[in-house]
């Protein structure tokens, strides 16, 4: 079968072709425009980080042969030739990376708590007071855009060297984060059932508890697993500035250019937060099903 | 009006055992379950020398030193703070983009779409090891190898981030409409045109609005790279908390808080202009 495609008098085709060229040629200066900015502001960049290409080649082949080198023992033989001297700290790493894993459990359980308490107050739906909503928003934002590690080089200070230290910033943080996602789930929660609970002449705290607690606690959960996740890639650096944990080992492995332990311990954290992963993935797929994930 | 009739308690319960006769098994998991939590929580306090004297001092000597941040004030530094966040802006900048372009290659590696299983498992596995490892310690490892200077942290952040956006940018392109692709292949395209013409113009955009939340988010990890030695303003900040200088600390902290807002309201905007207000990454 053919058939013909119309084609418009040309005079009508012409204005057509005209327009779409102005609006092509618009979308190209527009996109023209935004490059150029965009370069300019990465060459202004590489002068305030002083990035110096000519270093960057010259010890290129020191980073790629570094991973050669956390591959090597002191004897010359590689790692896995010799499982027994490549691991021989094992006993101390693996009580640290527990350690670590309860630092990060503690921290985010203290954390979720805090949240949990702070955001109702927090939601827009569900706050008692304007002025009270303002306050505890602002609080939560400053606890979330603080680096961890910062807190955790002040708590050093101020509760001395130790994983307290560590678990008080990893708690700060965490009440943080967790406090503005748990407040967007209630921000989203039917209403209701509290207008309902209210009707029978509830207090502020039963219309929290038997109206929106049910309709929200399995993304709070959620939500806290998925924190625990990431705070223990977080305690795994507090050690750093010495707030417990395995960092403090691998900084002064990777400070003193012992190369197999940088990799022995590197490898003990990767497979721990894999495993760690792999395990709240599915805890939470067991507790919510799959589509409950966030 | 008729009133409803009464419920009879015993004869709900015998219609619905489920509900009022639940096997003890499940009543009890819930309470088992926070024990167990809970347990382990009053385990990890006592293994973590936590103890109330301590806690209580510390307080102490928390509050002792809010007083002494107040009010905050650079001395006669401020010029040296201006340029160190001018320097961690840009590490987080440049970082960021050279991740993003060296994440895009991999990333068509890392998508079932485009790559068999054979290929792409062990490049996700890639990928995933890399984003196990966190920023700080790529920037040591940069340390060890550039030395000391915001061009170390420049390459952590681009290591780190070069994981996560391979994910990410993967996961995009997984999400691609295939009708696309389909139509430039039965229109006589290469394998590249089908990517060109048939993917990249669907995922840019999410790539877009990514990169720039990675540019927000960075600026947050480039203040802390400072701490270890890989310049910025965490450098300034972890040397100003070492010797106690805390009305510059204050100072220090409030500067991040308001560059971290500037950069969040602009890259919001951002994004909003590119992908519409539909999608916020």
């Amino acid at each position: 079968m053919t058939s013909a495609v119309a084609i418009l008098p040309s005079q009508q085709l012409a204005v057509l072709n005209e327009a779409y060229r102005k609006a092509v040629a618009r979308k190209r200066l527009r996109f023209a425009l935004g490059t150029v900015v965009f370069l300019v502001a990465l060459v202004v960049a590489a002068f305030g980080a002083e990035v110096n290409l000519r270093t960057f080649f010259t010890y290129l082949g020191n980073f790629i042969s570094y991973f050669d080198r956390i591959g090597k023992l002191d004897t010359g033989a590689r790692v896995w030739t010799d499982f027994g001297e490549w691991f021989w700290g094992w006993q101390k790493w693996l009580k640290l990376l527990g350690e670590t894993l309860l630092i990060s459990y503690v921290g985010t359980l203290i954390g979720a708590v805090n949240a949990f308490l702070l955001n109702f107050l927090a939601a827009e739906n569900t706050s008692p007071a304007p002025w009270l909503r303002l306050l505890v928003r602002r609080l939560l934002e400053f606890a979330r855009t603080v680096p961890g590690i910062v807190f955790a080089l002040i708590f050093v200070i101020a509760f001395g060297l130790g994983p307290m230290a560590g678990v008080l910033a990893i708690a700060i943080h965490s009440t943080g984060a967790l406090g503005k996602l748990f407040s967007e789930i209630v921000e989203n929660a039917d209403m209701k059932p509290v207008e309902g609970v209210r009707s029978t002449g509830a207090s502020w705290v039963s219309c929290m508890r038997f109206a929106v607690l049910p309709q929200v606690i399995a993304g709070y959960a959620s939500y806290a697993l998925l924190r625990f996740e990431i705070n223990v890639r977080e305690a795994s650096v507090m050690g750093f500035v010495g707030a417990g944990g395995i960092g403090q080992e691998l900084v002064v492995a990777i400070r003193k250019f012992y190369y197999s332990d940088v990799s022995a311990i590197l490898i003990t954290i990767i497979l721990a937060v894999f495993i760690i992963d792999i395990a709240t993935g599915w805890l939470r797929g067991r507790l919510f099903g799959r589509e409950a994930r966030p | 009006m008729k009133q409803m009739p009464a419920p009879n308690p015993r004869e709900l319960r015998a219609r619905y055992p489920d509900v009022f006769d639940r096997p003890a098994a499940a009543k009890l998991a819930t309470p088992a379950m926070a024990l167990v939590a809970f347990a382990v929580f009053i385990f990890g306090l006592v293994d973590l020398d936590f103890s109330p004297s301590r806690f209580f001092n510390g307080l102490h000597q928390l509050g002792w030193i809010t007083l002494l941040m107040l009010p905050p004030d650079p001395g006669s530094s401020l010029p040296l703070y201006l340029k160190s966040l001018g320097e961690t802006l840009s590490i987080a900048l440049l970082g960021t983009t050279l991740a993003a372009l060296a994440a895009l290659p991999v990333s068509l590696f890392a998508a079932h779409n485009i790559v068999p299983t054979i290929i792409r498992f062990p490049v996700r596995r890639f990928l995933d090891s890399i984003r196990g490892v966190d920023t700080l310690i790529w920037a040591l490892v940069w340390i060890n190898v550039v030395g000391l200077g915001p061009f170390a942290g420049v390459l952590a952040i681009a290591v780190s981030d070069f994981g996560a956006f391979g994910k990410l940018f993967s996961e995009a392109i997984e999400a691609a409409d295939q009708k696309q692709v389909e139509g430039i292949r039965a229109s006589g395209g290469s394998a590249m045109h089908e990517i060109r013409f048939g993917l990249l113009p669907q995922v840019l955009p999410v790539i877009a609005g990514q990169v720039l939340y990675f540019i927000e988010s960075n600026t947050r990890s480039a203040t802390i790279i400072g701490i270890v030695g890989a310049g910025g303003i965490g450098l300034q900040l972890a040397e100003q908390i070492r010797v106690l200088e805390w009305q510059k600390v204050s100072f220090l902290i409030l500067m991040i808080l308001i560059a971290v807002a500037v950069i969040d309201w602009i890259s919001s905007k951002l994004r909003f202009a590119i992908i519409g207000r539909r999608a916020v990454a």
